[in-house]
């Protein structure tokens, strides 16, 4: 067998020069220190992504969309099809789950200041990224066609309504028509199964082999001169990885089979939006702003106002890298710490006020 | 040998190239991306231009409550209040575009969606919403409940 596989090898090598990748690989070593968990929380995230790609093909093989097929079809991927509830269920935690390991995996970027030269298209990549996330969040969430999709998928188009100028044929091109219909449905499919995870892939290759090439980051104060303690990238910490990943797996599973997703009601557009109606929870301290803001606030509509202050607070937080120039001469910056605070403060007392309300 | 920018005519003959150049090319991605974009902007629907429609018998429904009625492609709310008037104004929130619904409790119109509130004249007494809910006309033609857009 080891024969079989060394002549494979070998042929490989002959033609593809191998001895080069490997030997680079075999030198890639990772920084320890205090620190070091957290370089954990971009594979985790990675892995779930691969799990998302999995389960989401497997349910595009019995998923039918369309007003009048999107609902029926899922209830029949739950109650038909062998481990189809598993699949389903799979799938939707998988997705809450990876949600919340990049968003871990954002923070702790932000408060080691990896994003600093020379890691800012690192950073970027990976911003852009978190953002396909949520999009991919949003529209996966519409493809039931229940009741709290239905309301959420026009609550969520509206607001990208609001943006002057540009924002009235945005919603109706992501609506592809006035209301949130079938129409909608037809194209947020599209966008989840296709457009998204085209554009996530290309940035995730870029991400990954930015990751390659320069190496870990390094928290600020630690000097090159410095004896510092590696560990082999090769096998220990992708051994490391992939021990996480397994626990991270055993999570999904015990979530996805104690706790499966539940379908809802199928939409009616008819019908009241339902009493204690929310977002997913990683919108939900959004949407709990949104509810604490009047009508009009001076000359302006309320919402126009939160919106466009989170607009703005998730463009600065993107370009961080450019306009952070302490972090990237290598000295501390305080503000940058107390921003990060506060953002992490606001997100958790609004998540949890959501989340009472 | 001569070099090209000592022949005015080969340098005319180059501009001459350039343009047909970038002109063909500008035109070519144009006209691949034209209709793309044209493709993406969803048709205008051959929607029905409803003027009035039949909500139900007043006899069927109770005082203190409200039902949303489909006015075409949107949704109205018809409320009797509990004195019996009959009201109509459109069911969609002018704050984020959820449907509203009665609320017996409050005696008010509310959306679940942001907590917002209409008094039963449609006005935004509370919460997000910006602007009142627009009102459409009741008519009674015995028991017969007719909604009409008020023009």
């Amino acid at each position: 067998m080891m024969r079989i596989l060394r002549s494979i090898y070998a042929w490989m090598d002959e033609r593809l020069q191998l001895k080069g990748l490997m030997e680079y690989m075999g030198k890639k070593y990772v920084p320890v220190h205090r620190h070091s968990i957290w370089y954990y929380f971009g594979g985790v995230s990675l892995f779930l992504f691969i799990i998302q790609v999995t389960t989401g093909i497997l349910l595009l093989l019995y998923y039918k969309s369309g007003e009048a097929l999107a609902f029926e079809s899922i209830r029949f991927i739950m109650a038909k099809v062998e481990f189809g509830w598993l699949i389903r269920s799979i799938h939707s935690w998988a997705a809450n789950l990876f949600i919340l390991a990049a968003m871990i995996h954002m923070f702790s970027v932000f408060f080691e200041k990896a994003y600093r030269k020379p890691r800012e298209m690192t950073w970027l990549t990976g911003m852009l990224m978190f953002f396909l996330a949520l999009g991919f969040g949003f529209s996966g969430y519409l493809l039931p066609w229940n009741e709290l999709a239905f309301f959420a998928t026009k609550v969520g188009t509206d607001i990208a309504g609001i943006v002057p100028v540009v924002g009235k044929p945005i919603m109706t091109f992501l609506r592809g028509g006035d209301e949130v219909t079938g129409a909608t449905l037809s194209r947020f499919f599209g966008f989840h199964v296709a457009v998204l995870p085209g554009i996530f892939t290309v940035l995730l290759g870029m991400h990954l082999l930015m990751v390659q090439r320069q190496g870990m980051s390094e928290p600020l104060g630690h000097r090159a001169e410095e004896e510092q303690k590696t560990m082999p990238f090769f096998p220990n910490f992708m051994l490391r990885d992939l021990a996480l990943w397994l626990l991270v797996l055993n999570l999904l599973a015990i979530l996805a089979v104690f706790f499966p997703w539940e379908l809802g009601k199928k939409a009616d557009v008819l019908s009241s939006a339902p009493a204690g109606i929310h977002p997913e929870w990683y919108f939900l301290f959004m949407f709990q702003t949104l509810k604490y803001i009047p009508g009009k606030i001076w000359f302006l509509d309320g919402e126009v106002l939160g919106i466009g202050l989170f607009g703005l607070a998730g463009v600065l937080w993107t370009l961080i890298p450019f306009w952070d120039r302490k972090s990237a001469r290598g000295e501390q910056n305080r503000f940058v710490n107390y921003l990060g605070l506060f953002a992490v403060l606001y997100i958790l007392l609004f998540t949890i006020l959501g989340w009472l309300a | 040998m001569m070099t090209d920018d000592q022949h005015p005519a080969d340098e005319q003959k180059r501009d001459f190239l350039r343009i047909a150049l970038v002109g063909s090319a500008v035109a070519f991605v144009g006209a691949i991306l034209y209709p793309i974009l044209a493709y993406l902007k969803p048709p205008r629907q051959g929607e029905v231009e409803v003027t009035t429609v039949k909500a139900g018998k007043l006899s069927e429904i109770e005082k203190d409550s409200g039902r949303i009625i489909r006015f075409g492609n949107r949704p109205v709310i018809l409320v009797r209040t509990a004195s019996g008037d009959l009201r109509a104004f459109s069911a969609t929130c002018t704050h984020l575009d959820c449907t509203v619904q009665y609320r017996k409790d409050m005696g008010l119109i509310w959306c679940a969606c942001h907590n917002g509130k209409y008094d039963l004249n449609g006005r935004n007494v509370s919460g997000p919403p910006p602007r009142p809910l627009e009102e459409y006309r009741v008519v009674l033609q015995g028991d017969e409940i007719f909604i009409s857009r008020r023009t």
